[in-house]
């Protein structure tokens, strides 16, 4: 048990060092930190506390409890993934938008400048 | 019987042109001579030659977008070009010249039934050819629309095409950004937002530069997704903004023809 308590404060320590550099140099926003830090809580507390795992798992019906560690991760992972995917699509919509509306409003801006220019032709 | 010249003034064409520096001059040097009030809107998605620089020798407004959007957010850009400018119809022209501009006014009278008139091939007129998979394609498609069109459509895939008042509402709000099927979806979106489309048969001519995808796995790959575009679209709810059509501080097209240079001012330093 006490490589899986080394990996677990290990992994931790890793994230919280991470989460909290890339904060200090504005390069994370707090929601998103959030996240990653109470992940990082929650690894923690299960490397000092094992029988919590073994305990859950007994409750829920799984046999290996790592099984259901690598279960619930996972499934944790794949939900970050769709959000992210879904803010991606967002901002892509958003910036389409703003990129025709920078497309007219220069259109705009030159006719204002020139007004003539169309009937130069 | 052909439409007066003022009915033209508030007509834009759309065309969306991106490193089309080759065939976009010829193009609306056509299109002008042959209808010389038309305002032509080119969008330039983002080339990197010099489509902008052509397009305004030739006498086209010219709308430039800062990075490539593809060809739904070209469409977008001008049919919002349309919608503020105070154009009561829409034409969409491509830039590579397979649309032949003799037909605008064949689009836009026929546009007094439908909201959407497609210039379409296989009815009737000219003699194009598909075969293969993308035959299966198109007529899958043609027949999936006609059905929810209550009409008979023979080209869904056509981007020649008028828009009138209803339809500029709808495309400057939604444009399907995707490439391919994107021609197919926009006619989805607009028959789920109450437009009606209708159809002339039109002759295409080979283009000027470029080919045409026609490969198999790139026409089954078309079909997939021009199958998923429509089934998405079928699905999904498309709200119009409560916004007026025109913006009253723009000024309108006609306006803007007639204005004399009020203001000579010194030039702007830059």
């Amino acid at each position: 048990m006490s490589a899986n308590y080394a990996l677990g404060l290990l992994g931790a320590a890793t994230t919280f060092v991470v989460v909290f550099e890339m904060l200090r140099r504005r390069r994370l926003r707090e929601k998103y930190a959030v996240l990653w830090i109470v992940i990082a809580l929650g690894t923690i507390v299960l490397a000092l506390a094992p029988g919590l795992l073994t305990w859950v798992s007994r409750v829920v019906g799984v046999t290996v409890p790592s099984n259901l560690l690598f279960f619930g991760a996972s499934m944790f992972l794949l939900f970050v993934s769709v959000q992210h995917s879904y803010e991606i699509g967002r901002l892509e919509e958003r910036t389409q938008t703003l990129a025709e509306e920078l497309g007219l409003l220069q259109l705009e801006l030159n006719q204002t400048r020139r007004p003539s220019s169309e009937a130069d032709e | 019987m052909p439409l007066q010249p003022p009915d033209l003034a508030k007509v834009l064409v759309i065309m969306p042109a991106w490193n089309e520096e080759r065939s976009l001059g010829s193009t609306i040097a056509e299109l002008r001579a042959l209808h010389p009030d038309l305002e032509v809107l080119v969008v330039d998605d983002g080339s990197i030659d010099n489509t902008s620089l052509v397009a305004r020798r030739a006498g086209a407004t010219v709308c430039r977008l800062p990075y490539n959007l593809g060809v739904g957010g070209a469409m977008r850009a001008g049919y919002r070009y349309a919608q503020r400018n105070g154009f009561t119809r829409a034409v969409q022209v491509d830039a590579d010249g397979q649309h032949d501009p003799g037909y605008i006014l064949a689009l836009l009278e026929a546009l007094g039934d439908a909201n959407i008139v497609v210039g379409a091939r296989f009815a009737g007129e000219g003699d194009y050819q598909v075969s293969g998979p993308r035959r299966w394609a198109m007529w899958l498609l043609a027949r999936t629309l006609s059905r929810l069109a209550s009409t008979r459509l023979t080209d869904v895939t056509s981007g020649f095409r008028a828009a009138d008042l209803r339809a500029i509402a709808v495309f400057a709000r939604h444009y399907p950004a995707e490439y391919l099927g994107d021609t197919l979806e926009s006619l989805v979106i607009a028959l789920r937002s109450g437009c009606s489309v209708g159809q002339v048969p039109v002759q295409m001519r080979t283009r000027l530069h470029g080919q045409a995808s026609q490969t198999s796995l790139r026409a089954t790959l078309y079909l997939l997704r021009a199958v998923m575009a429509l089934l998405l679209a079928l699905v999904r709810k498309w709200p119009l903004p409560v916004e007026p059509p025109a913006n009253p501080t723009a000024q309108s097209a006609e306006a803007r023809h007639t204005e004399p240079p009020g203001h000579i001012g010194p030039e702007q330093s830059m």
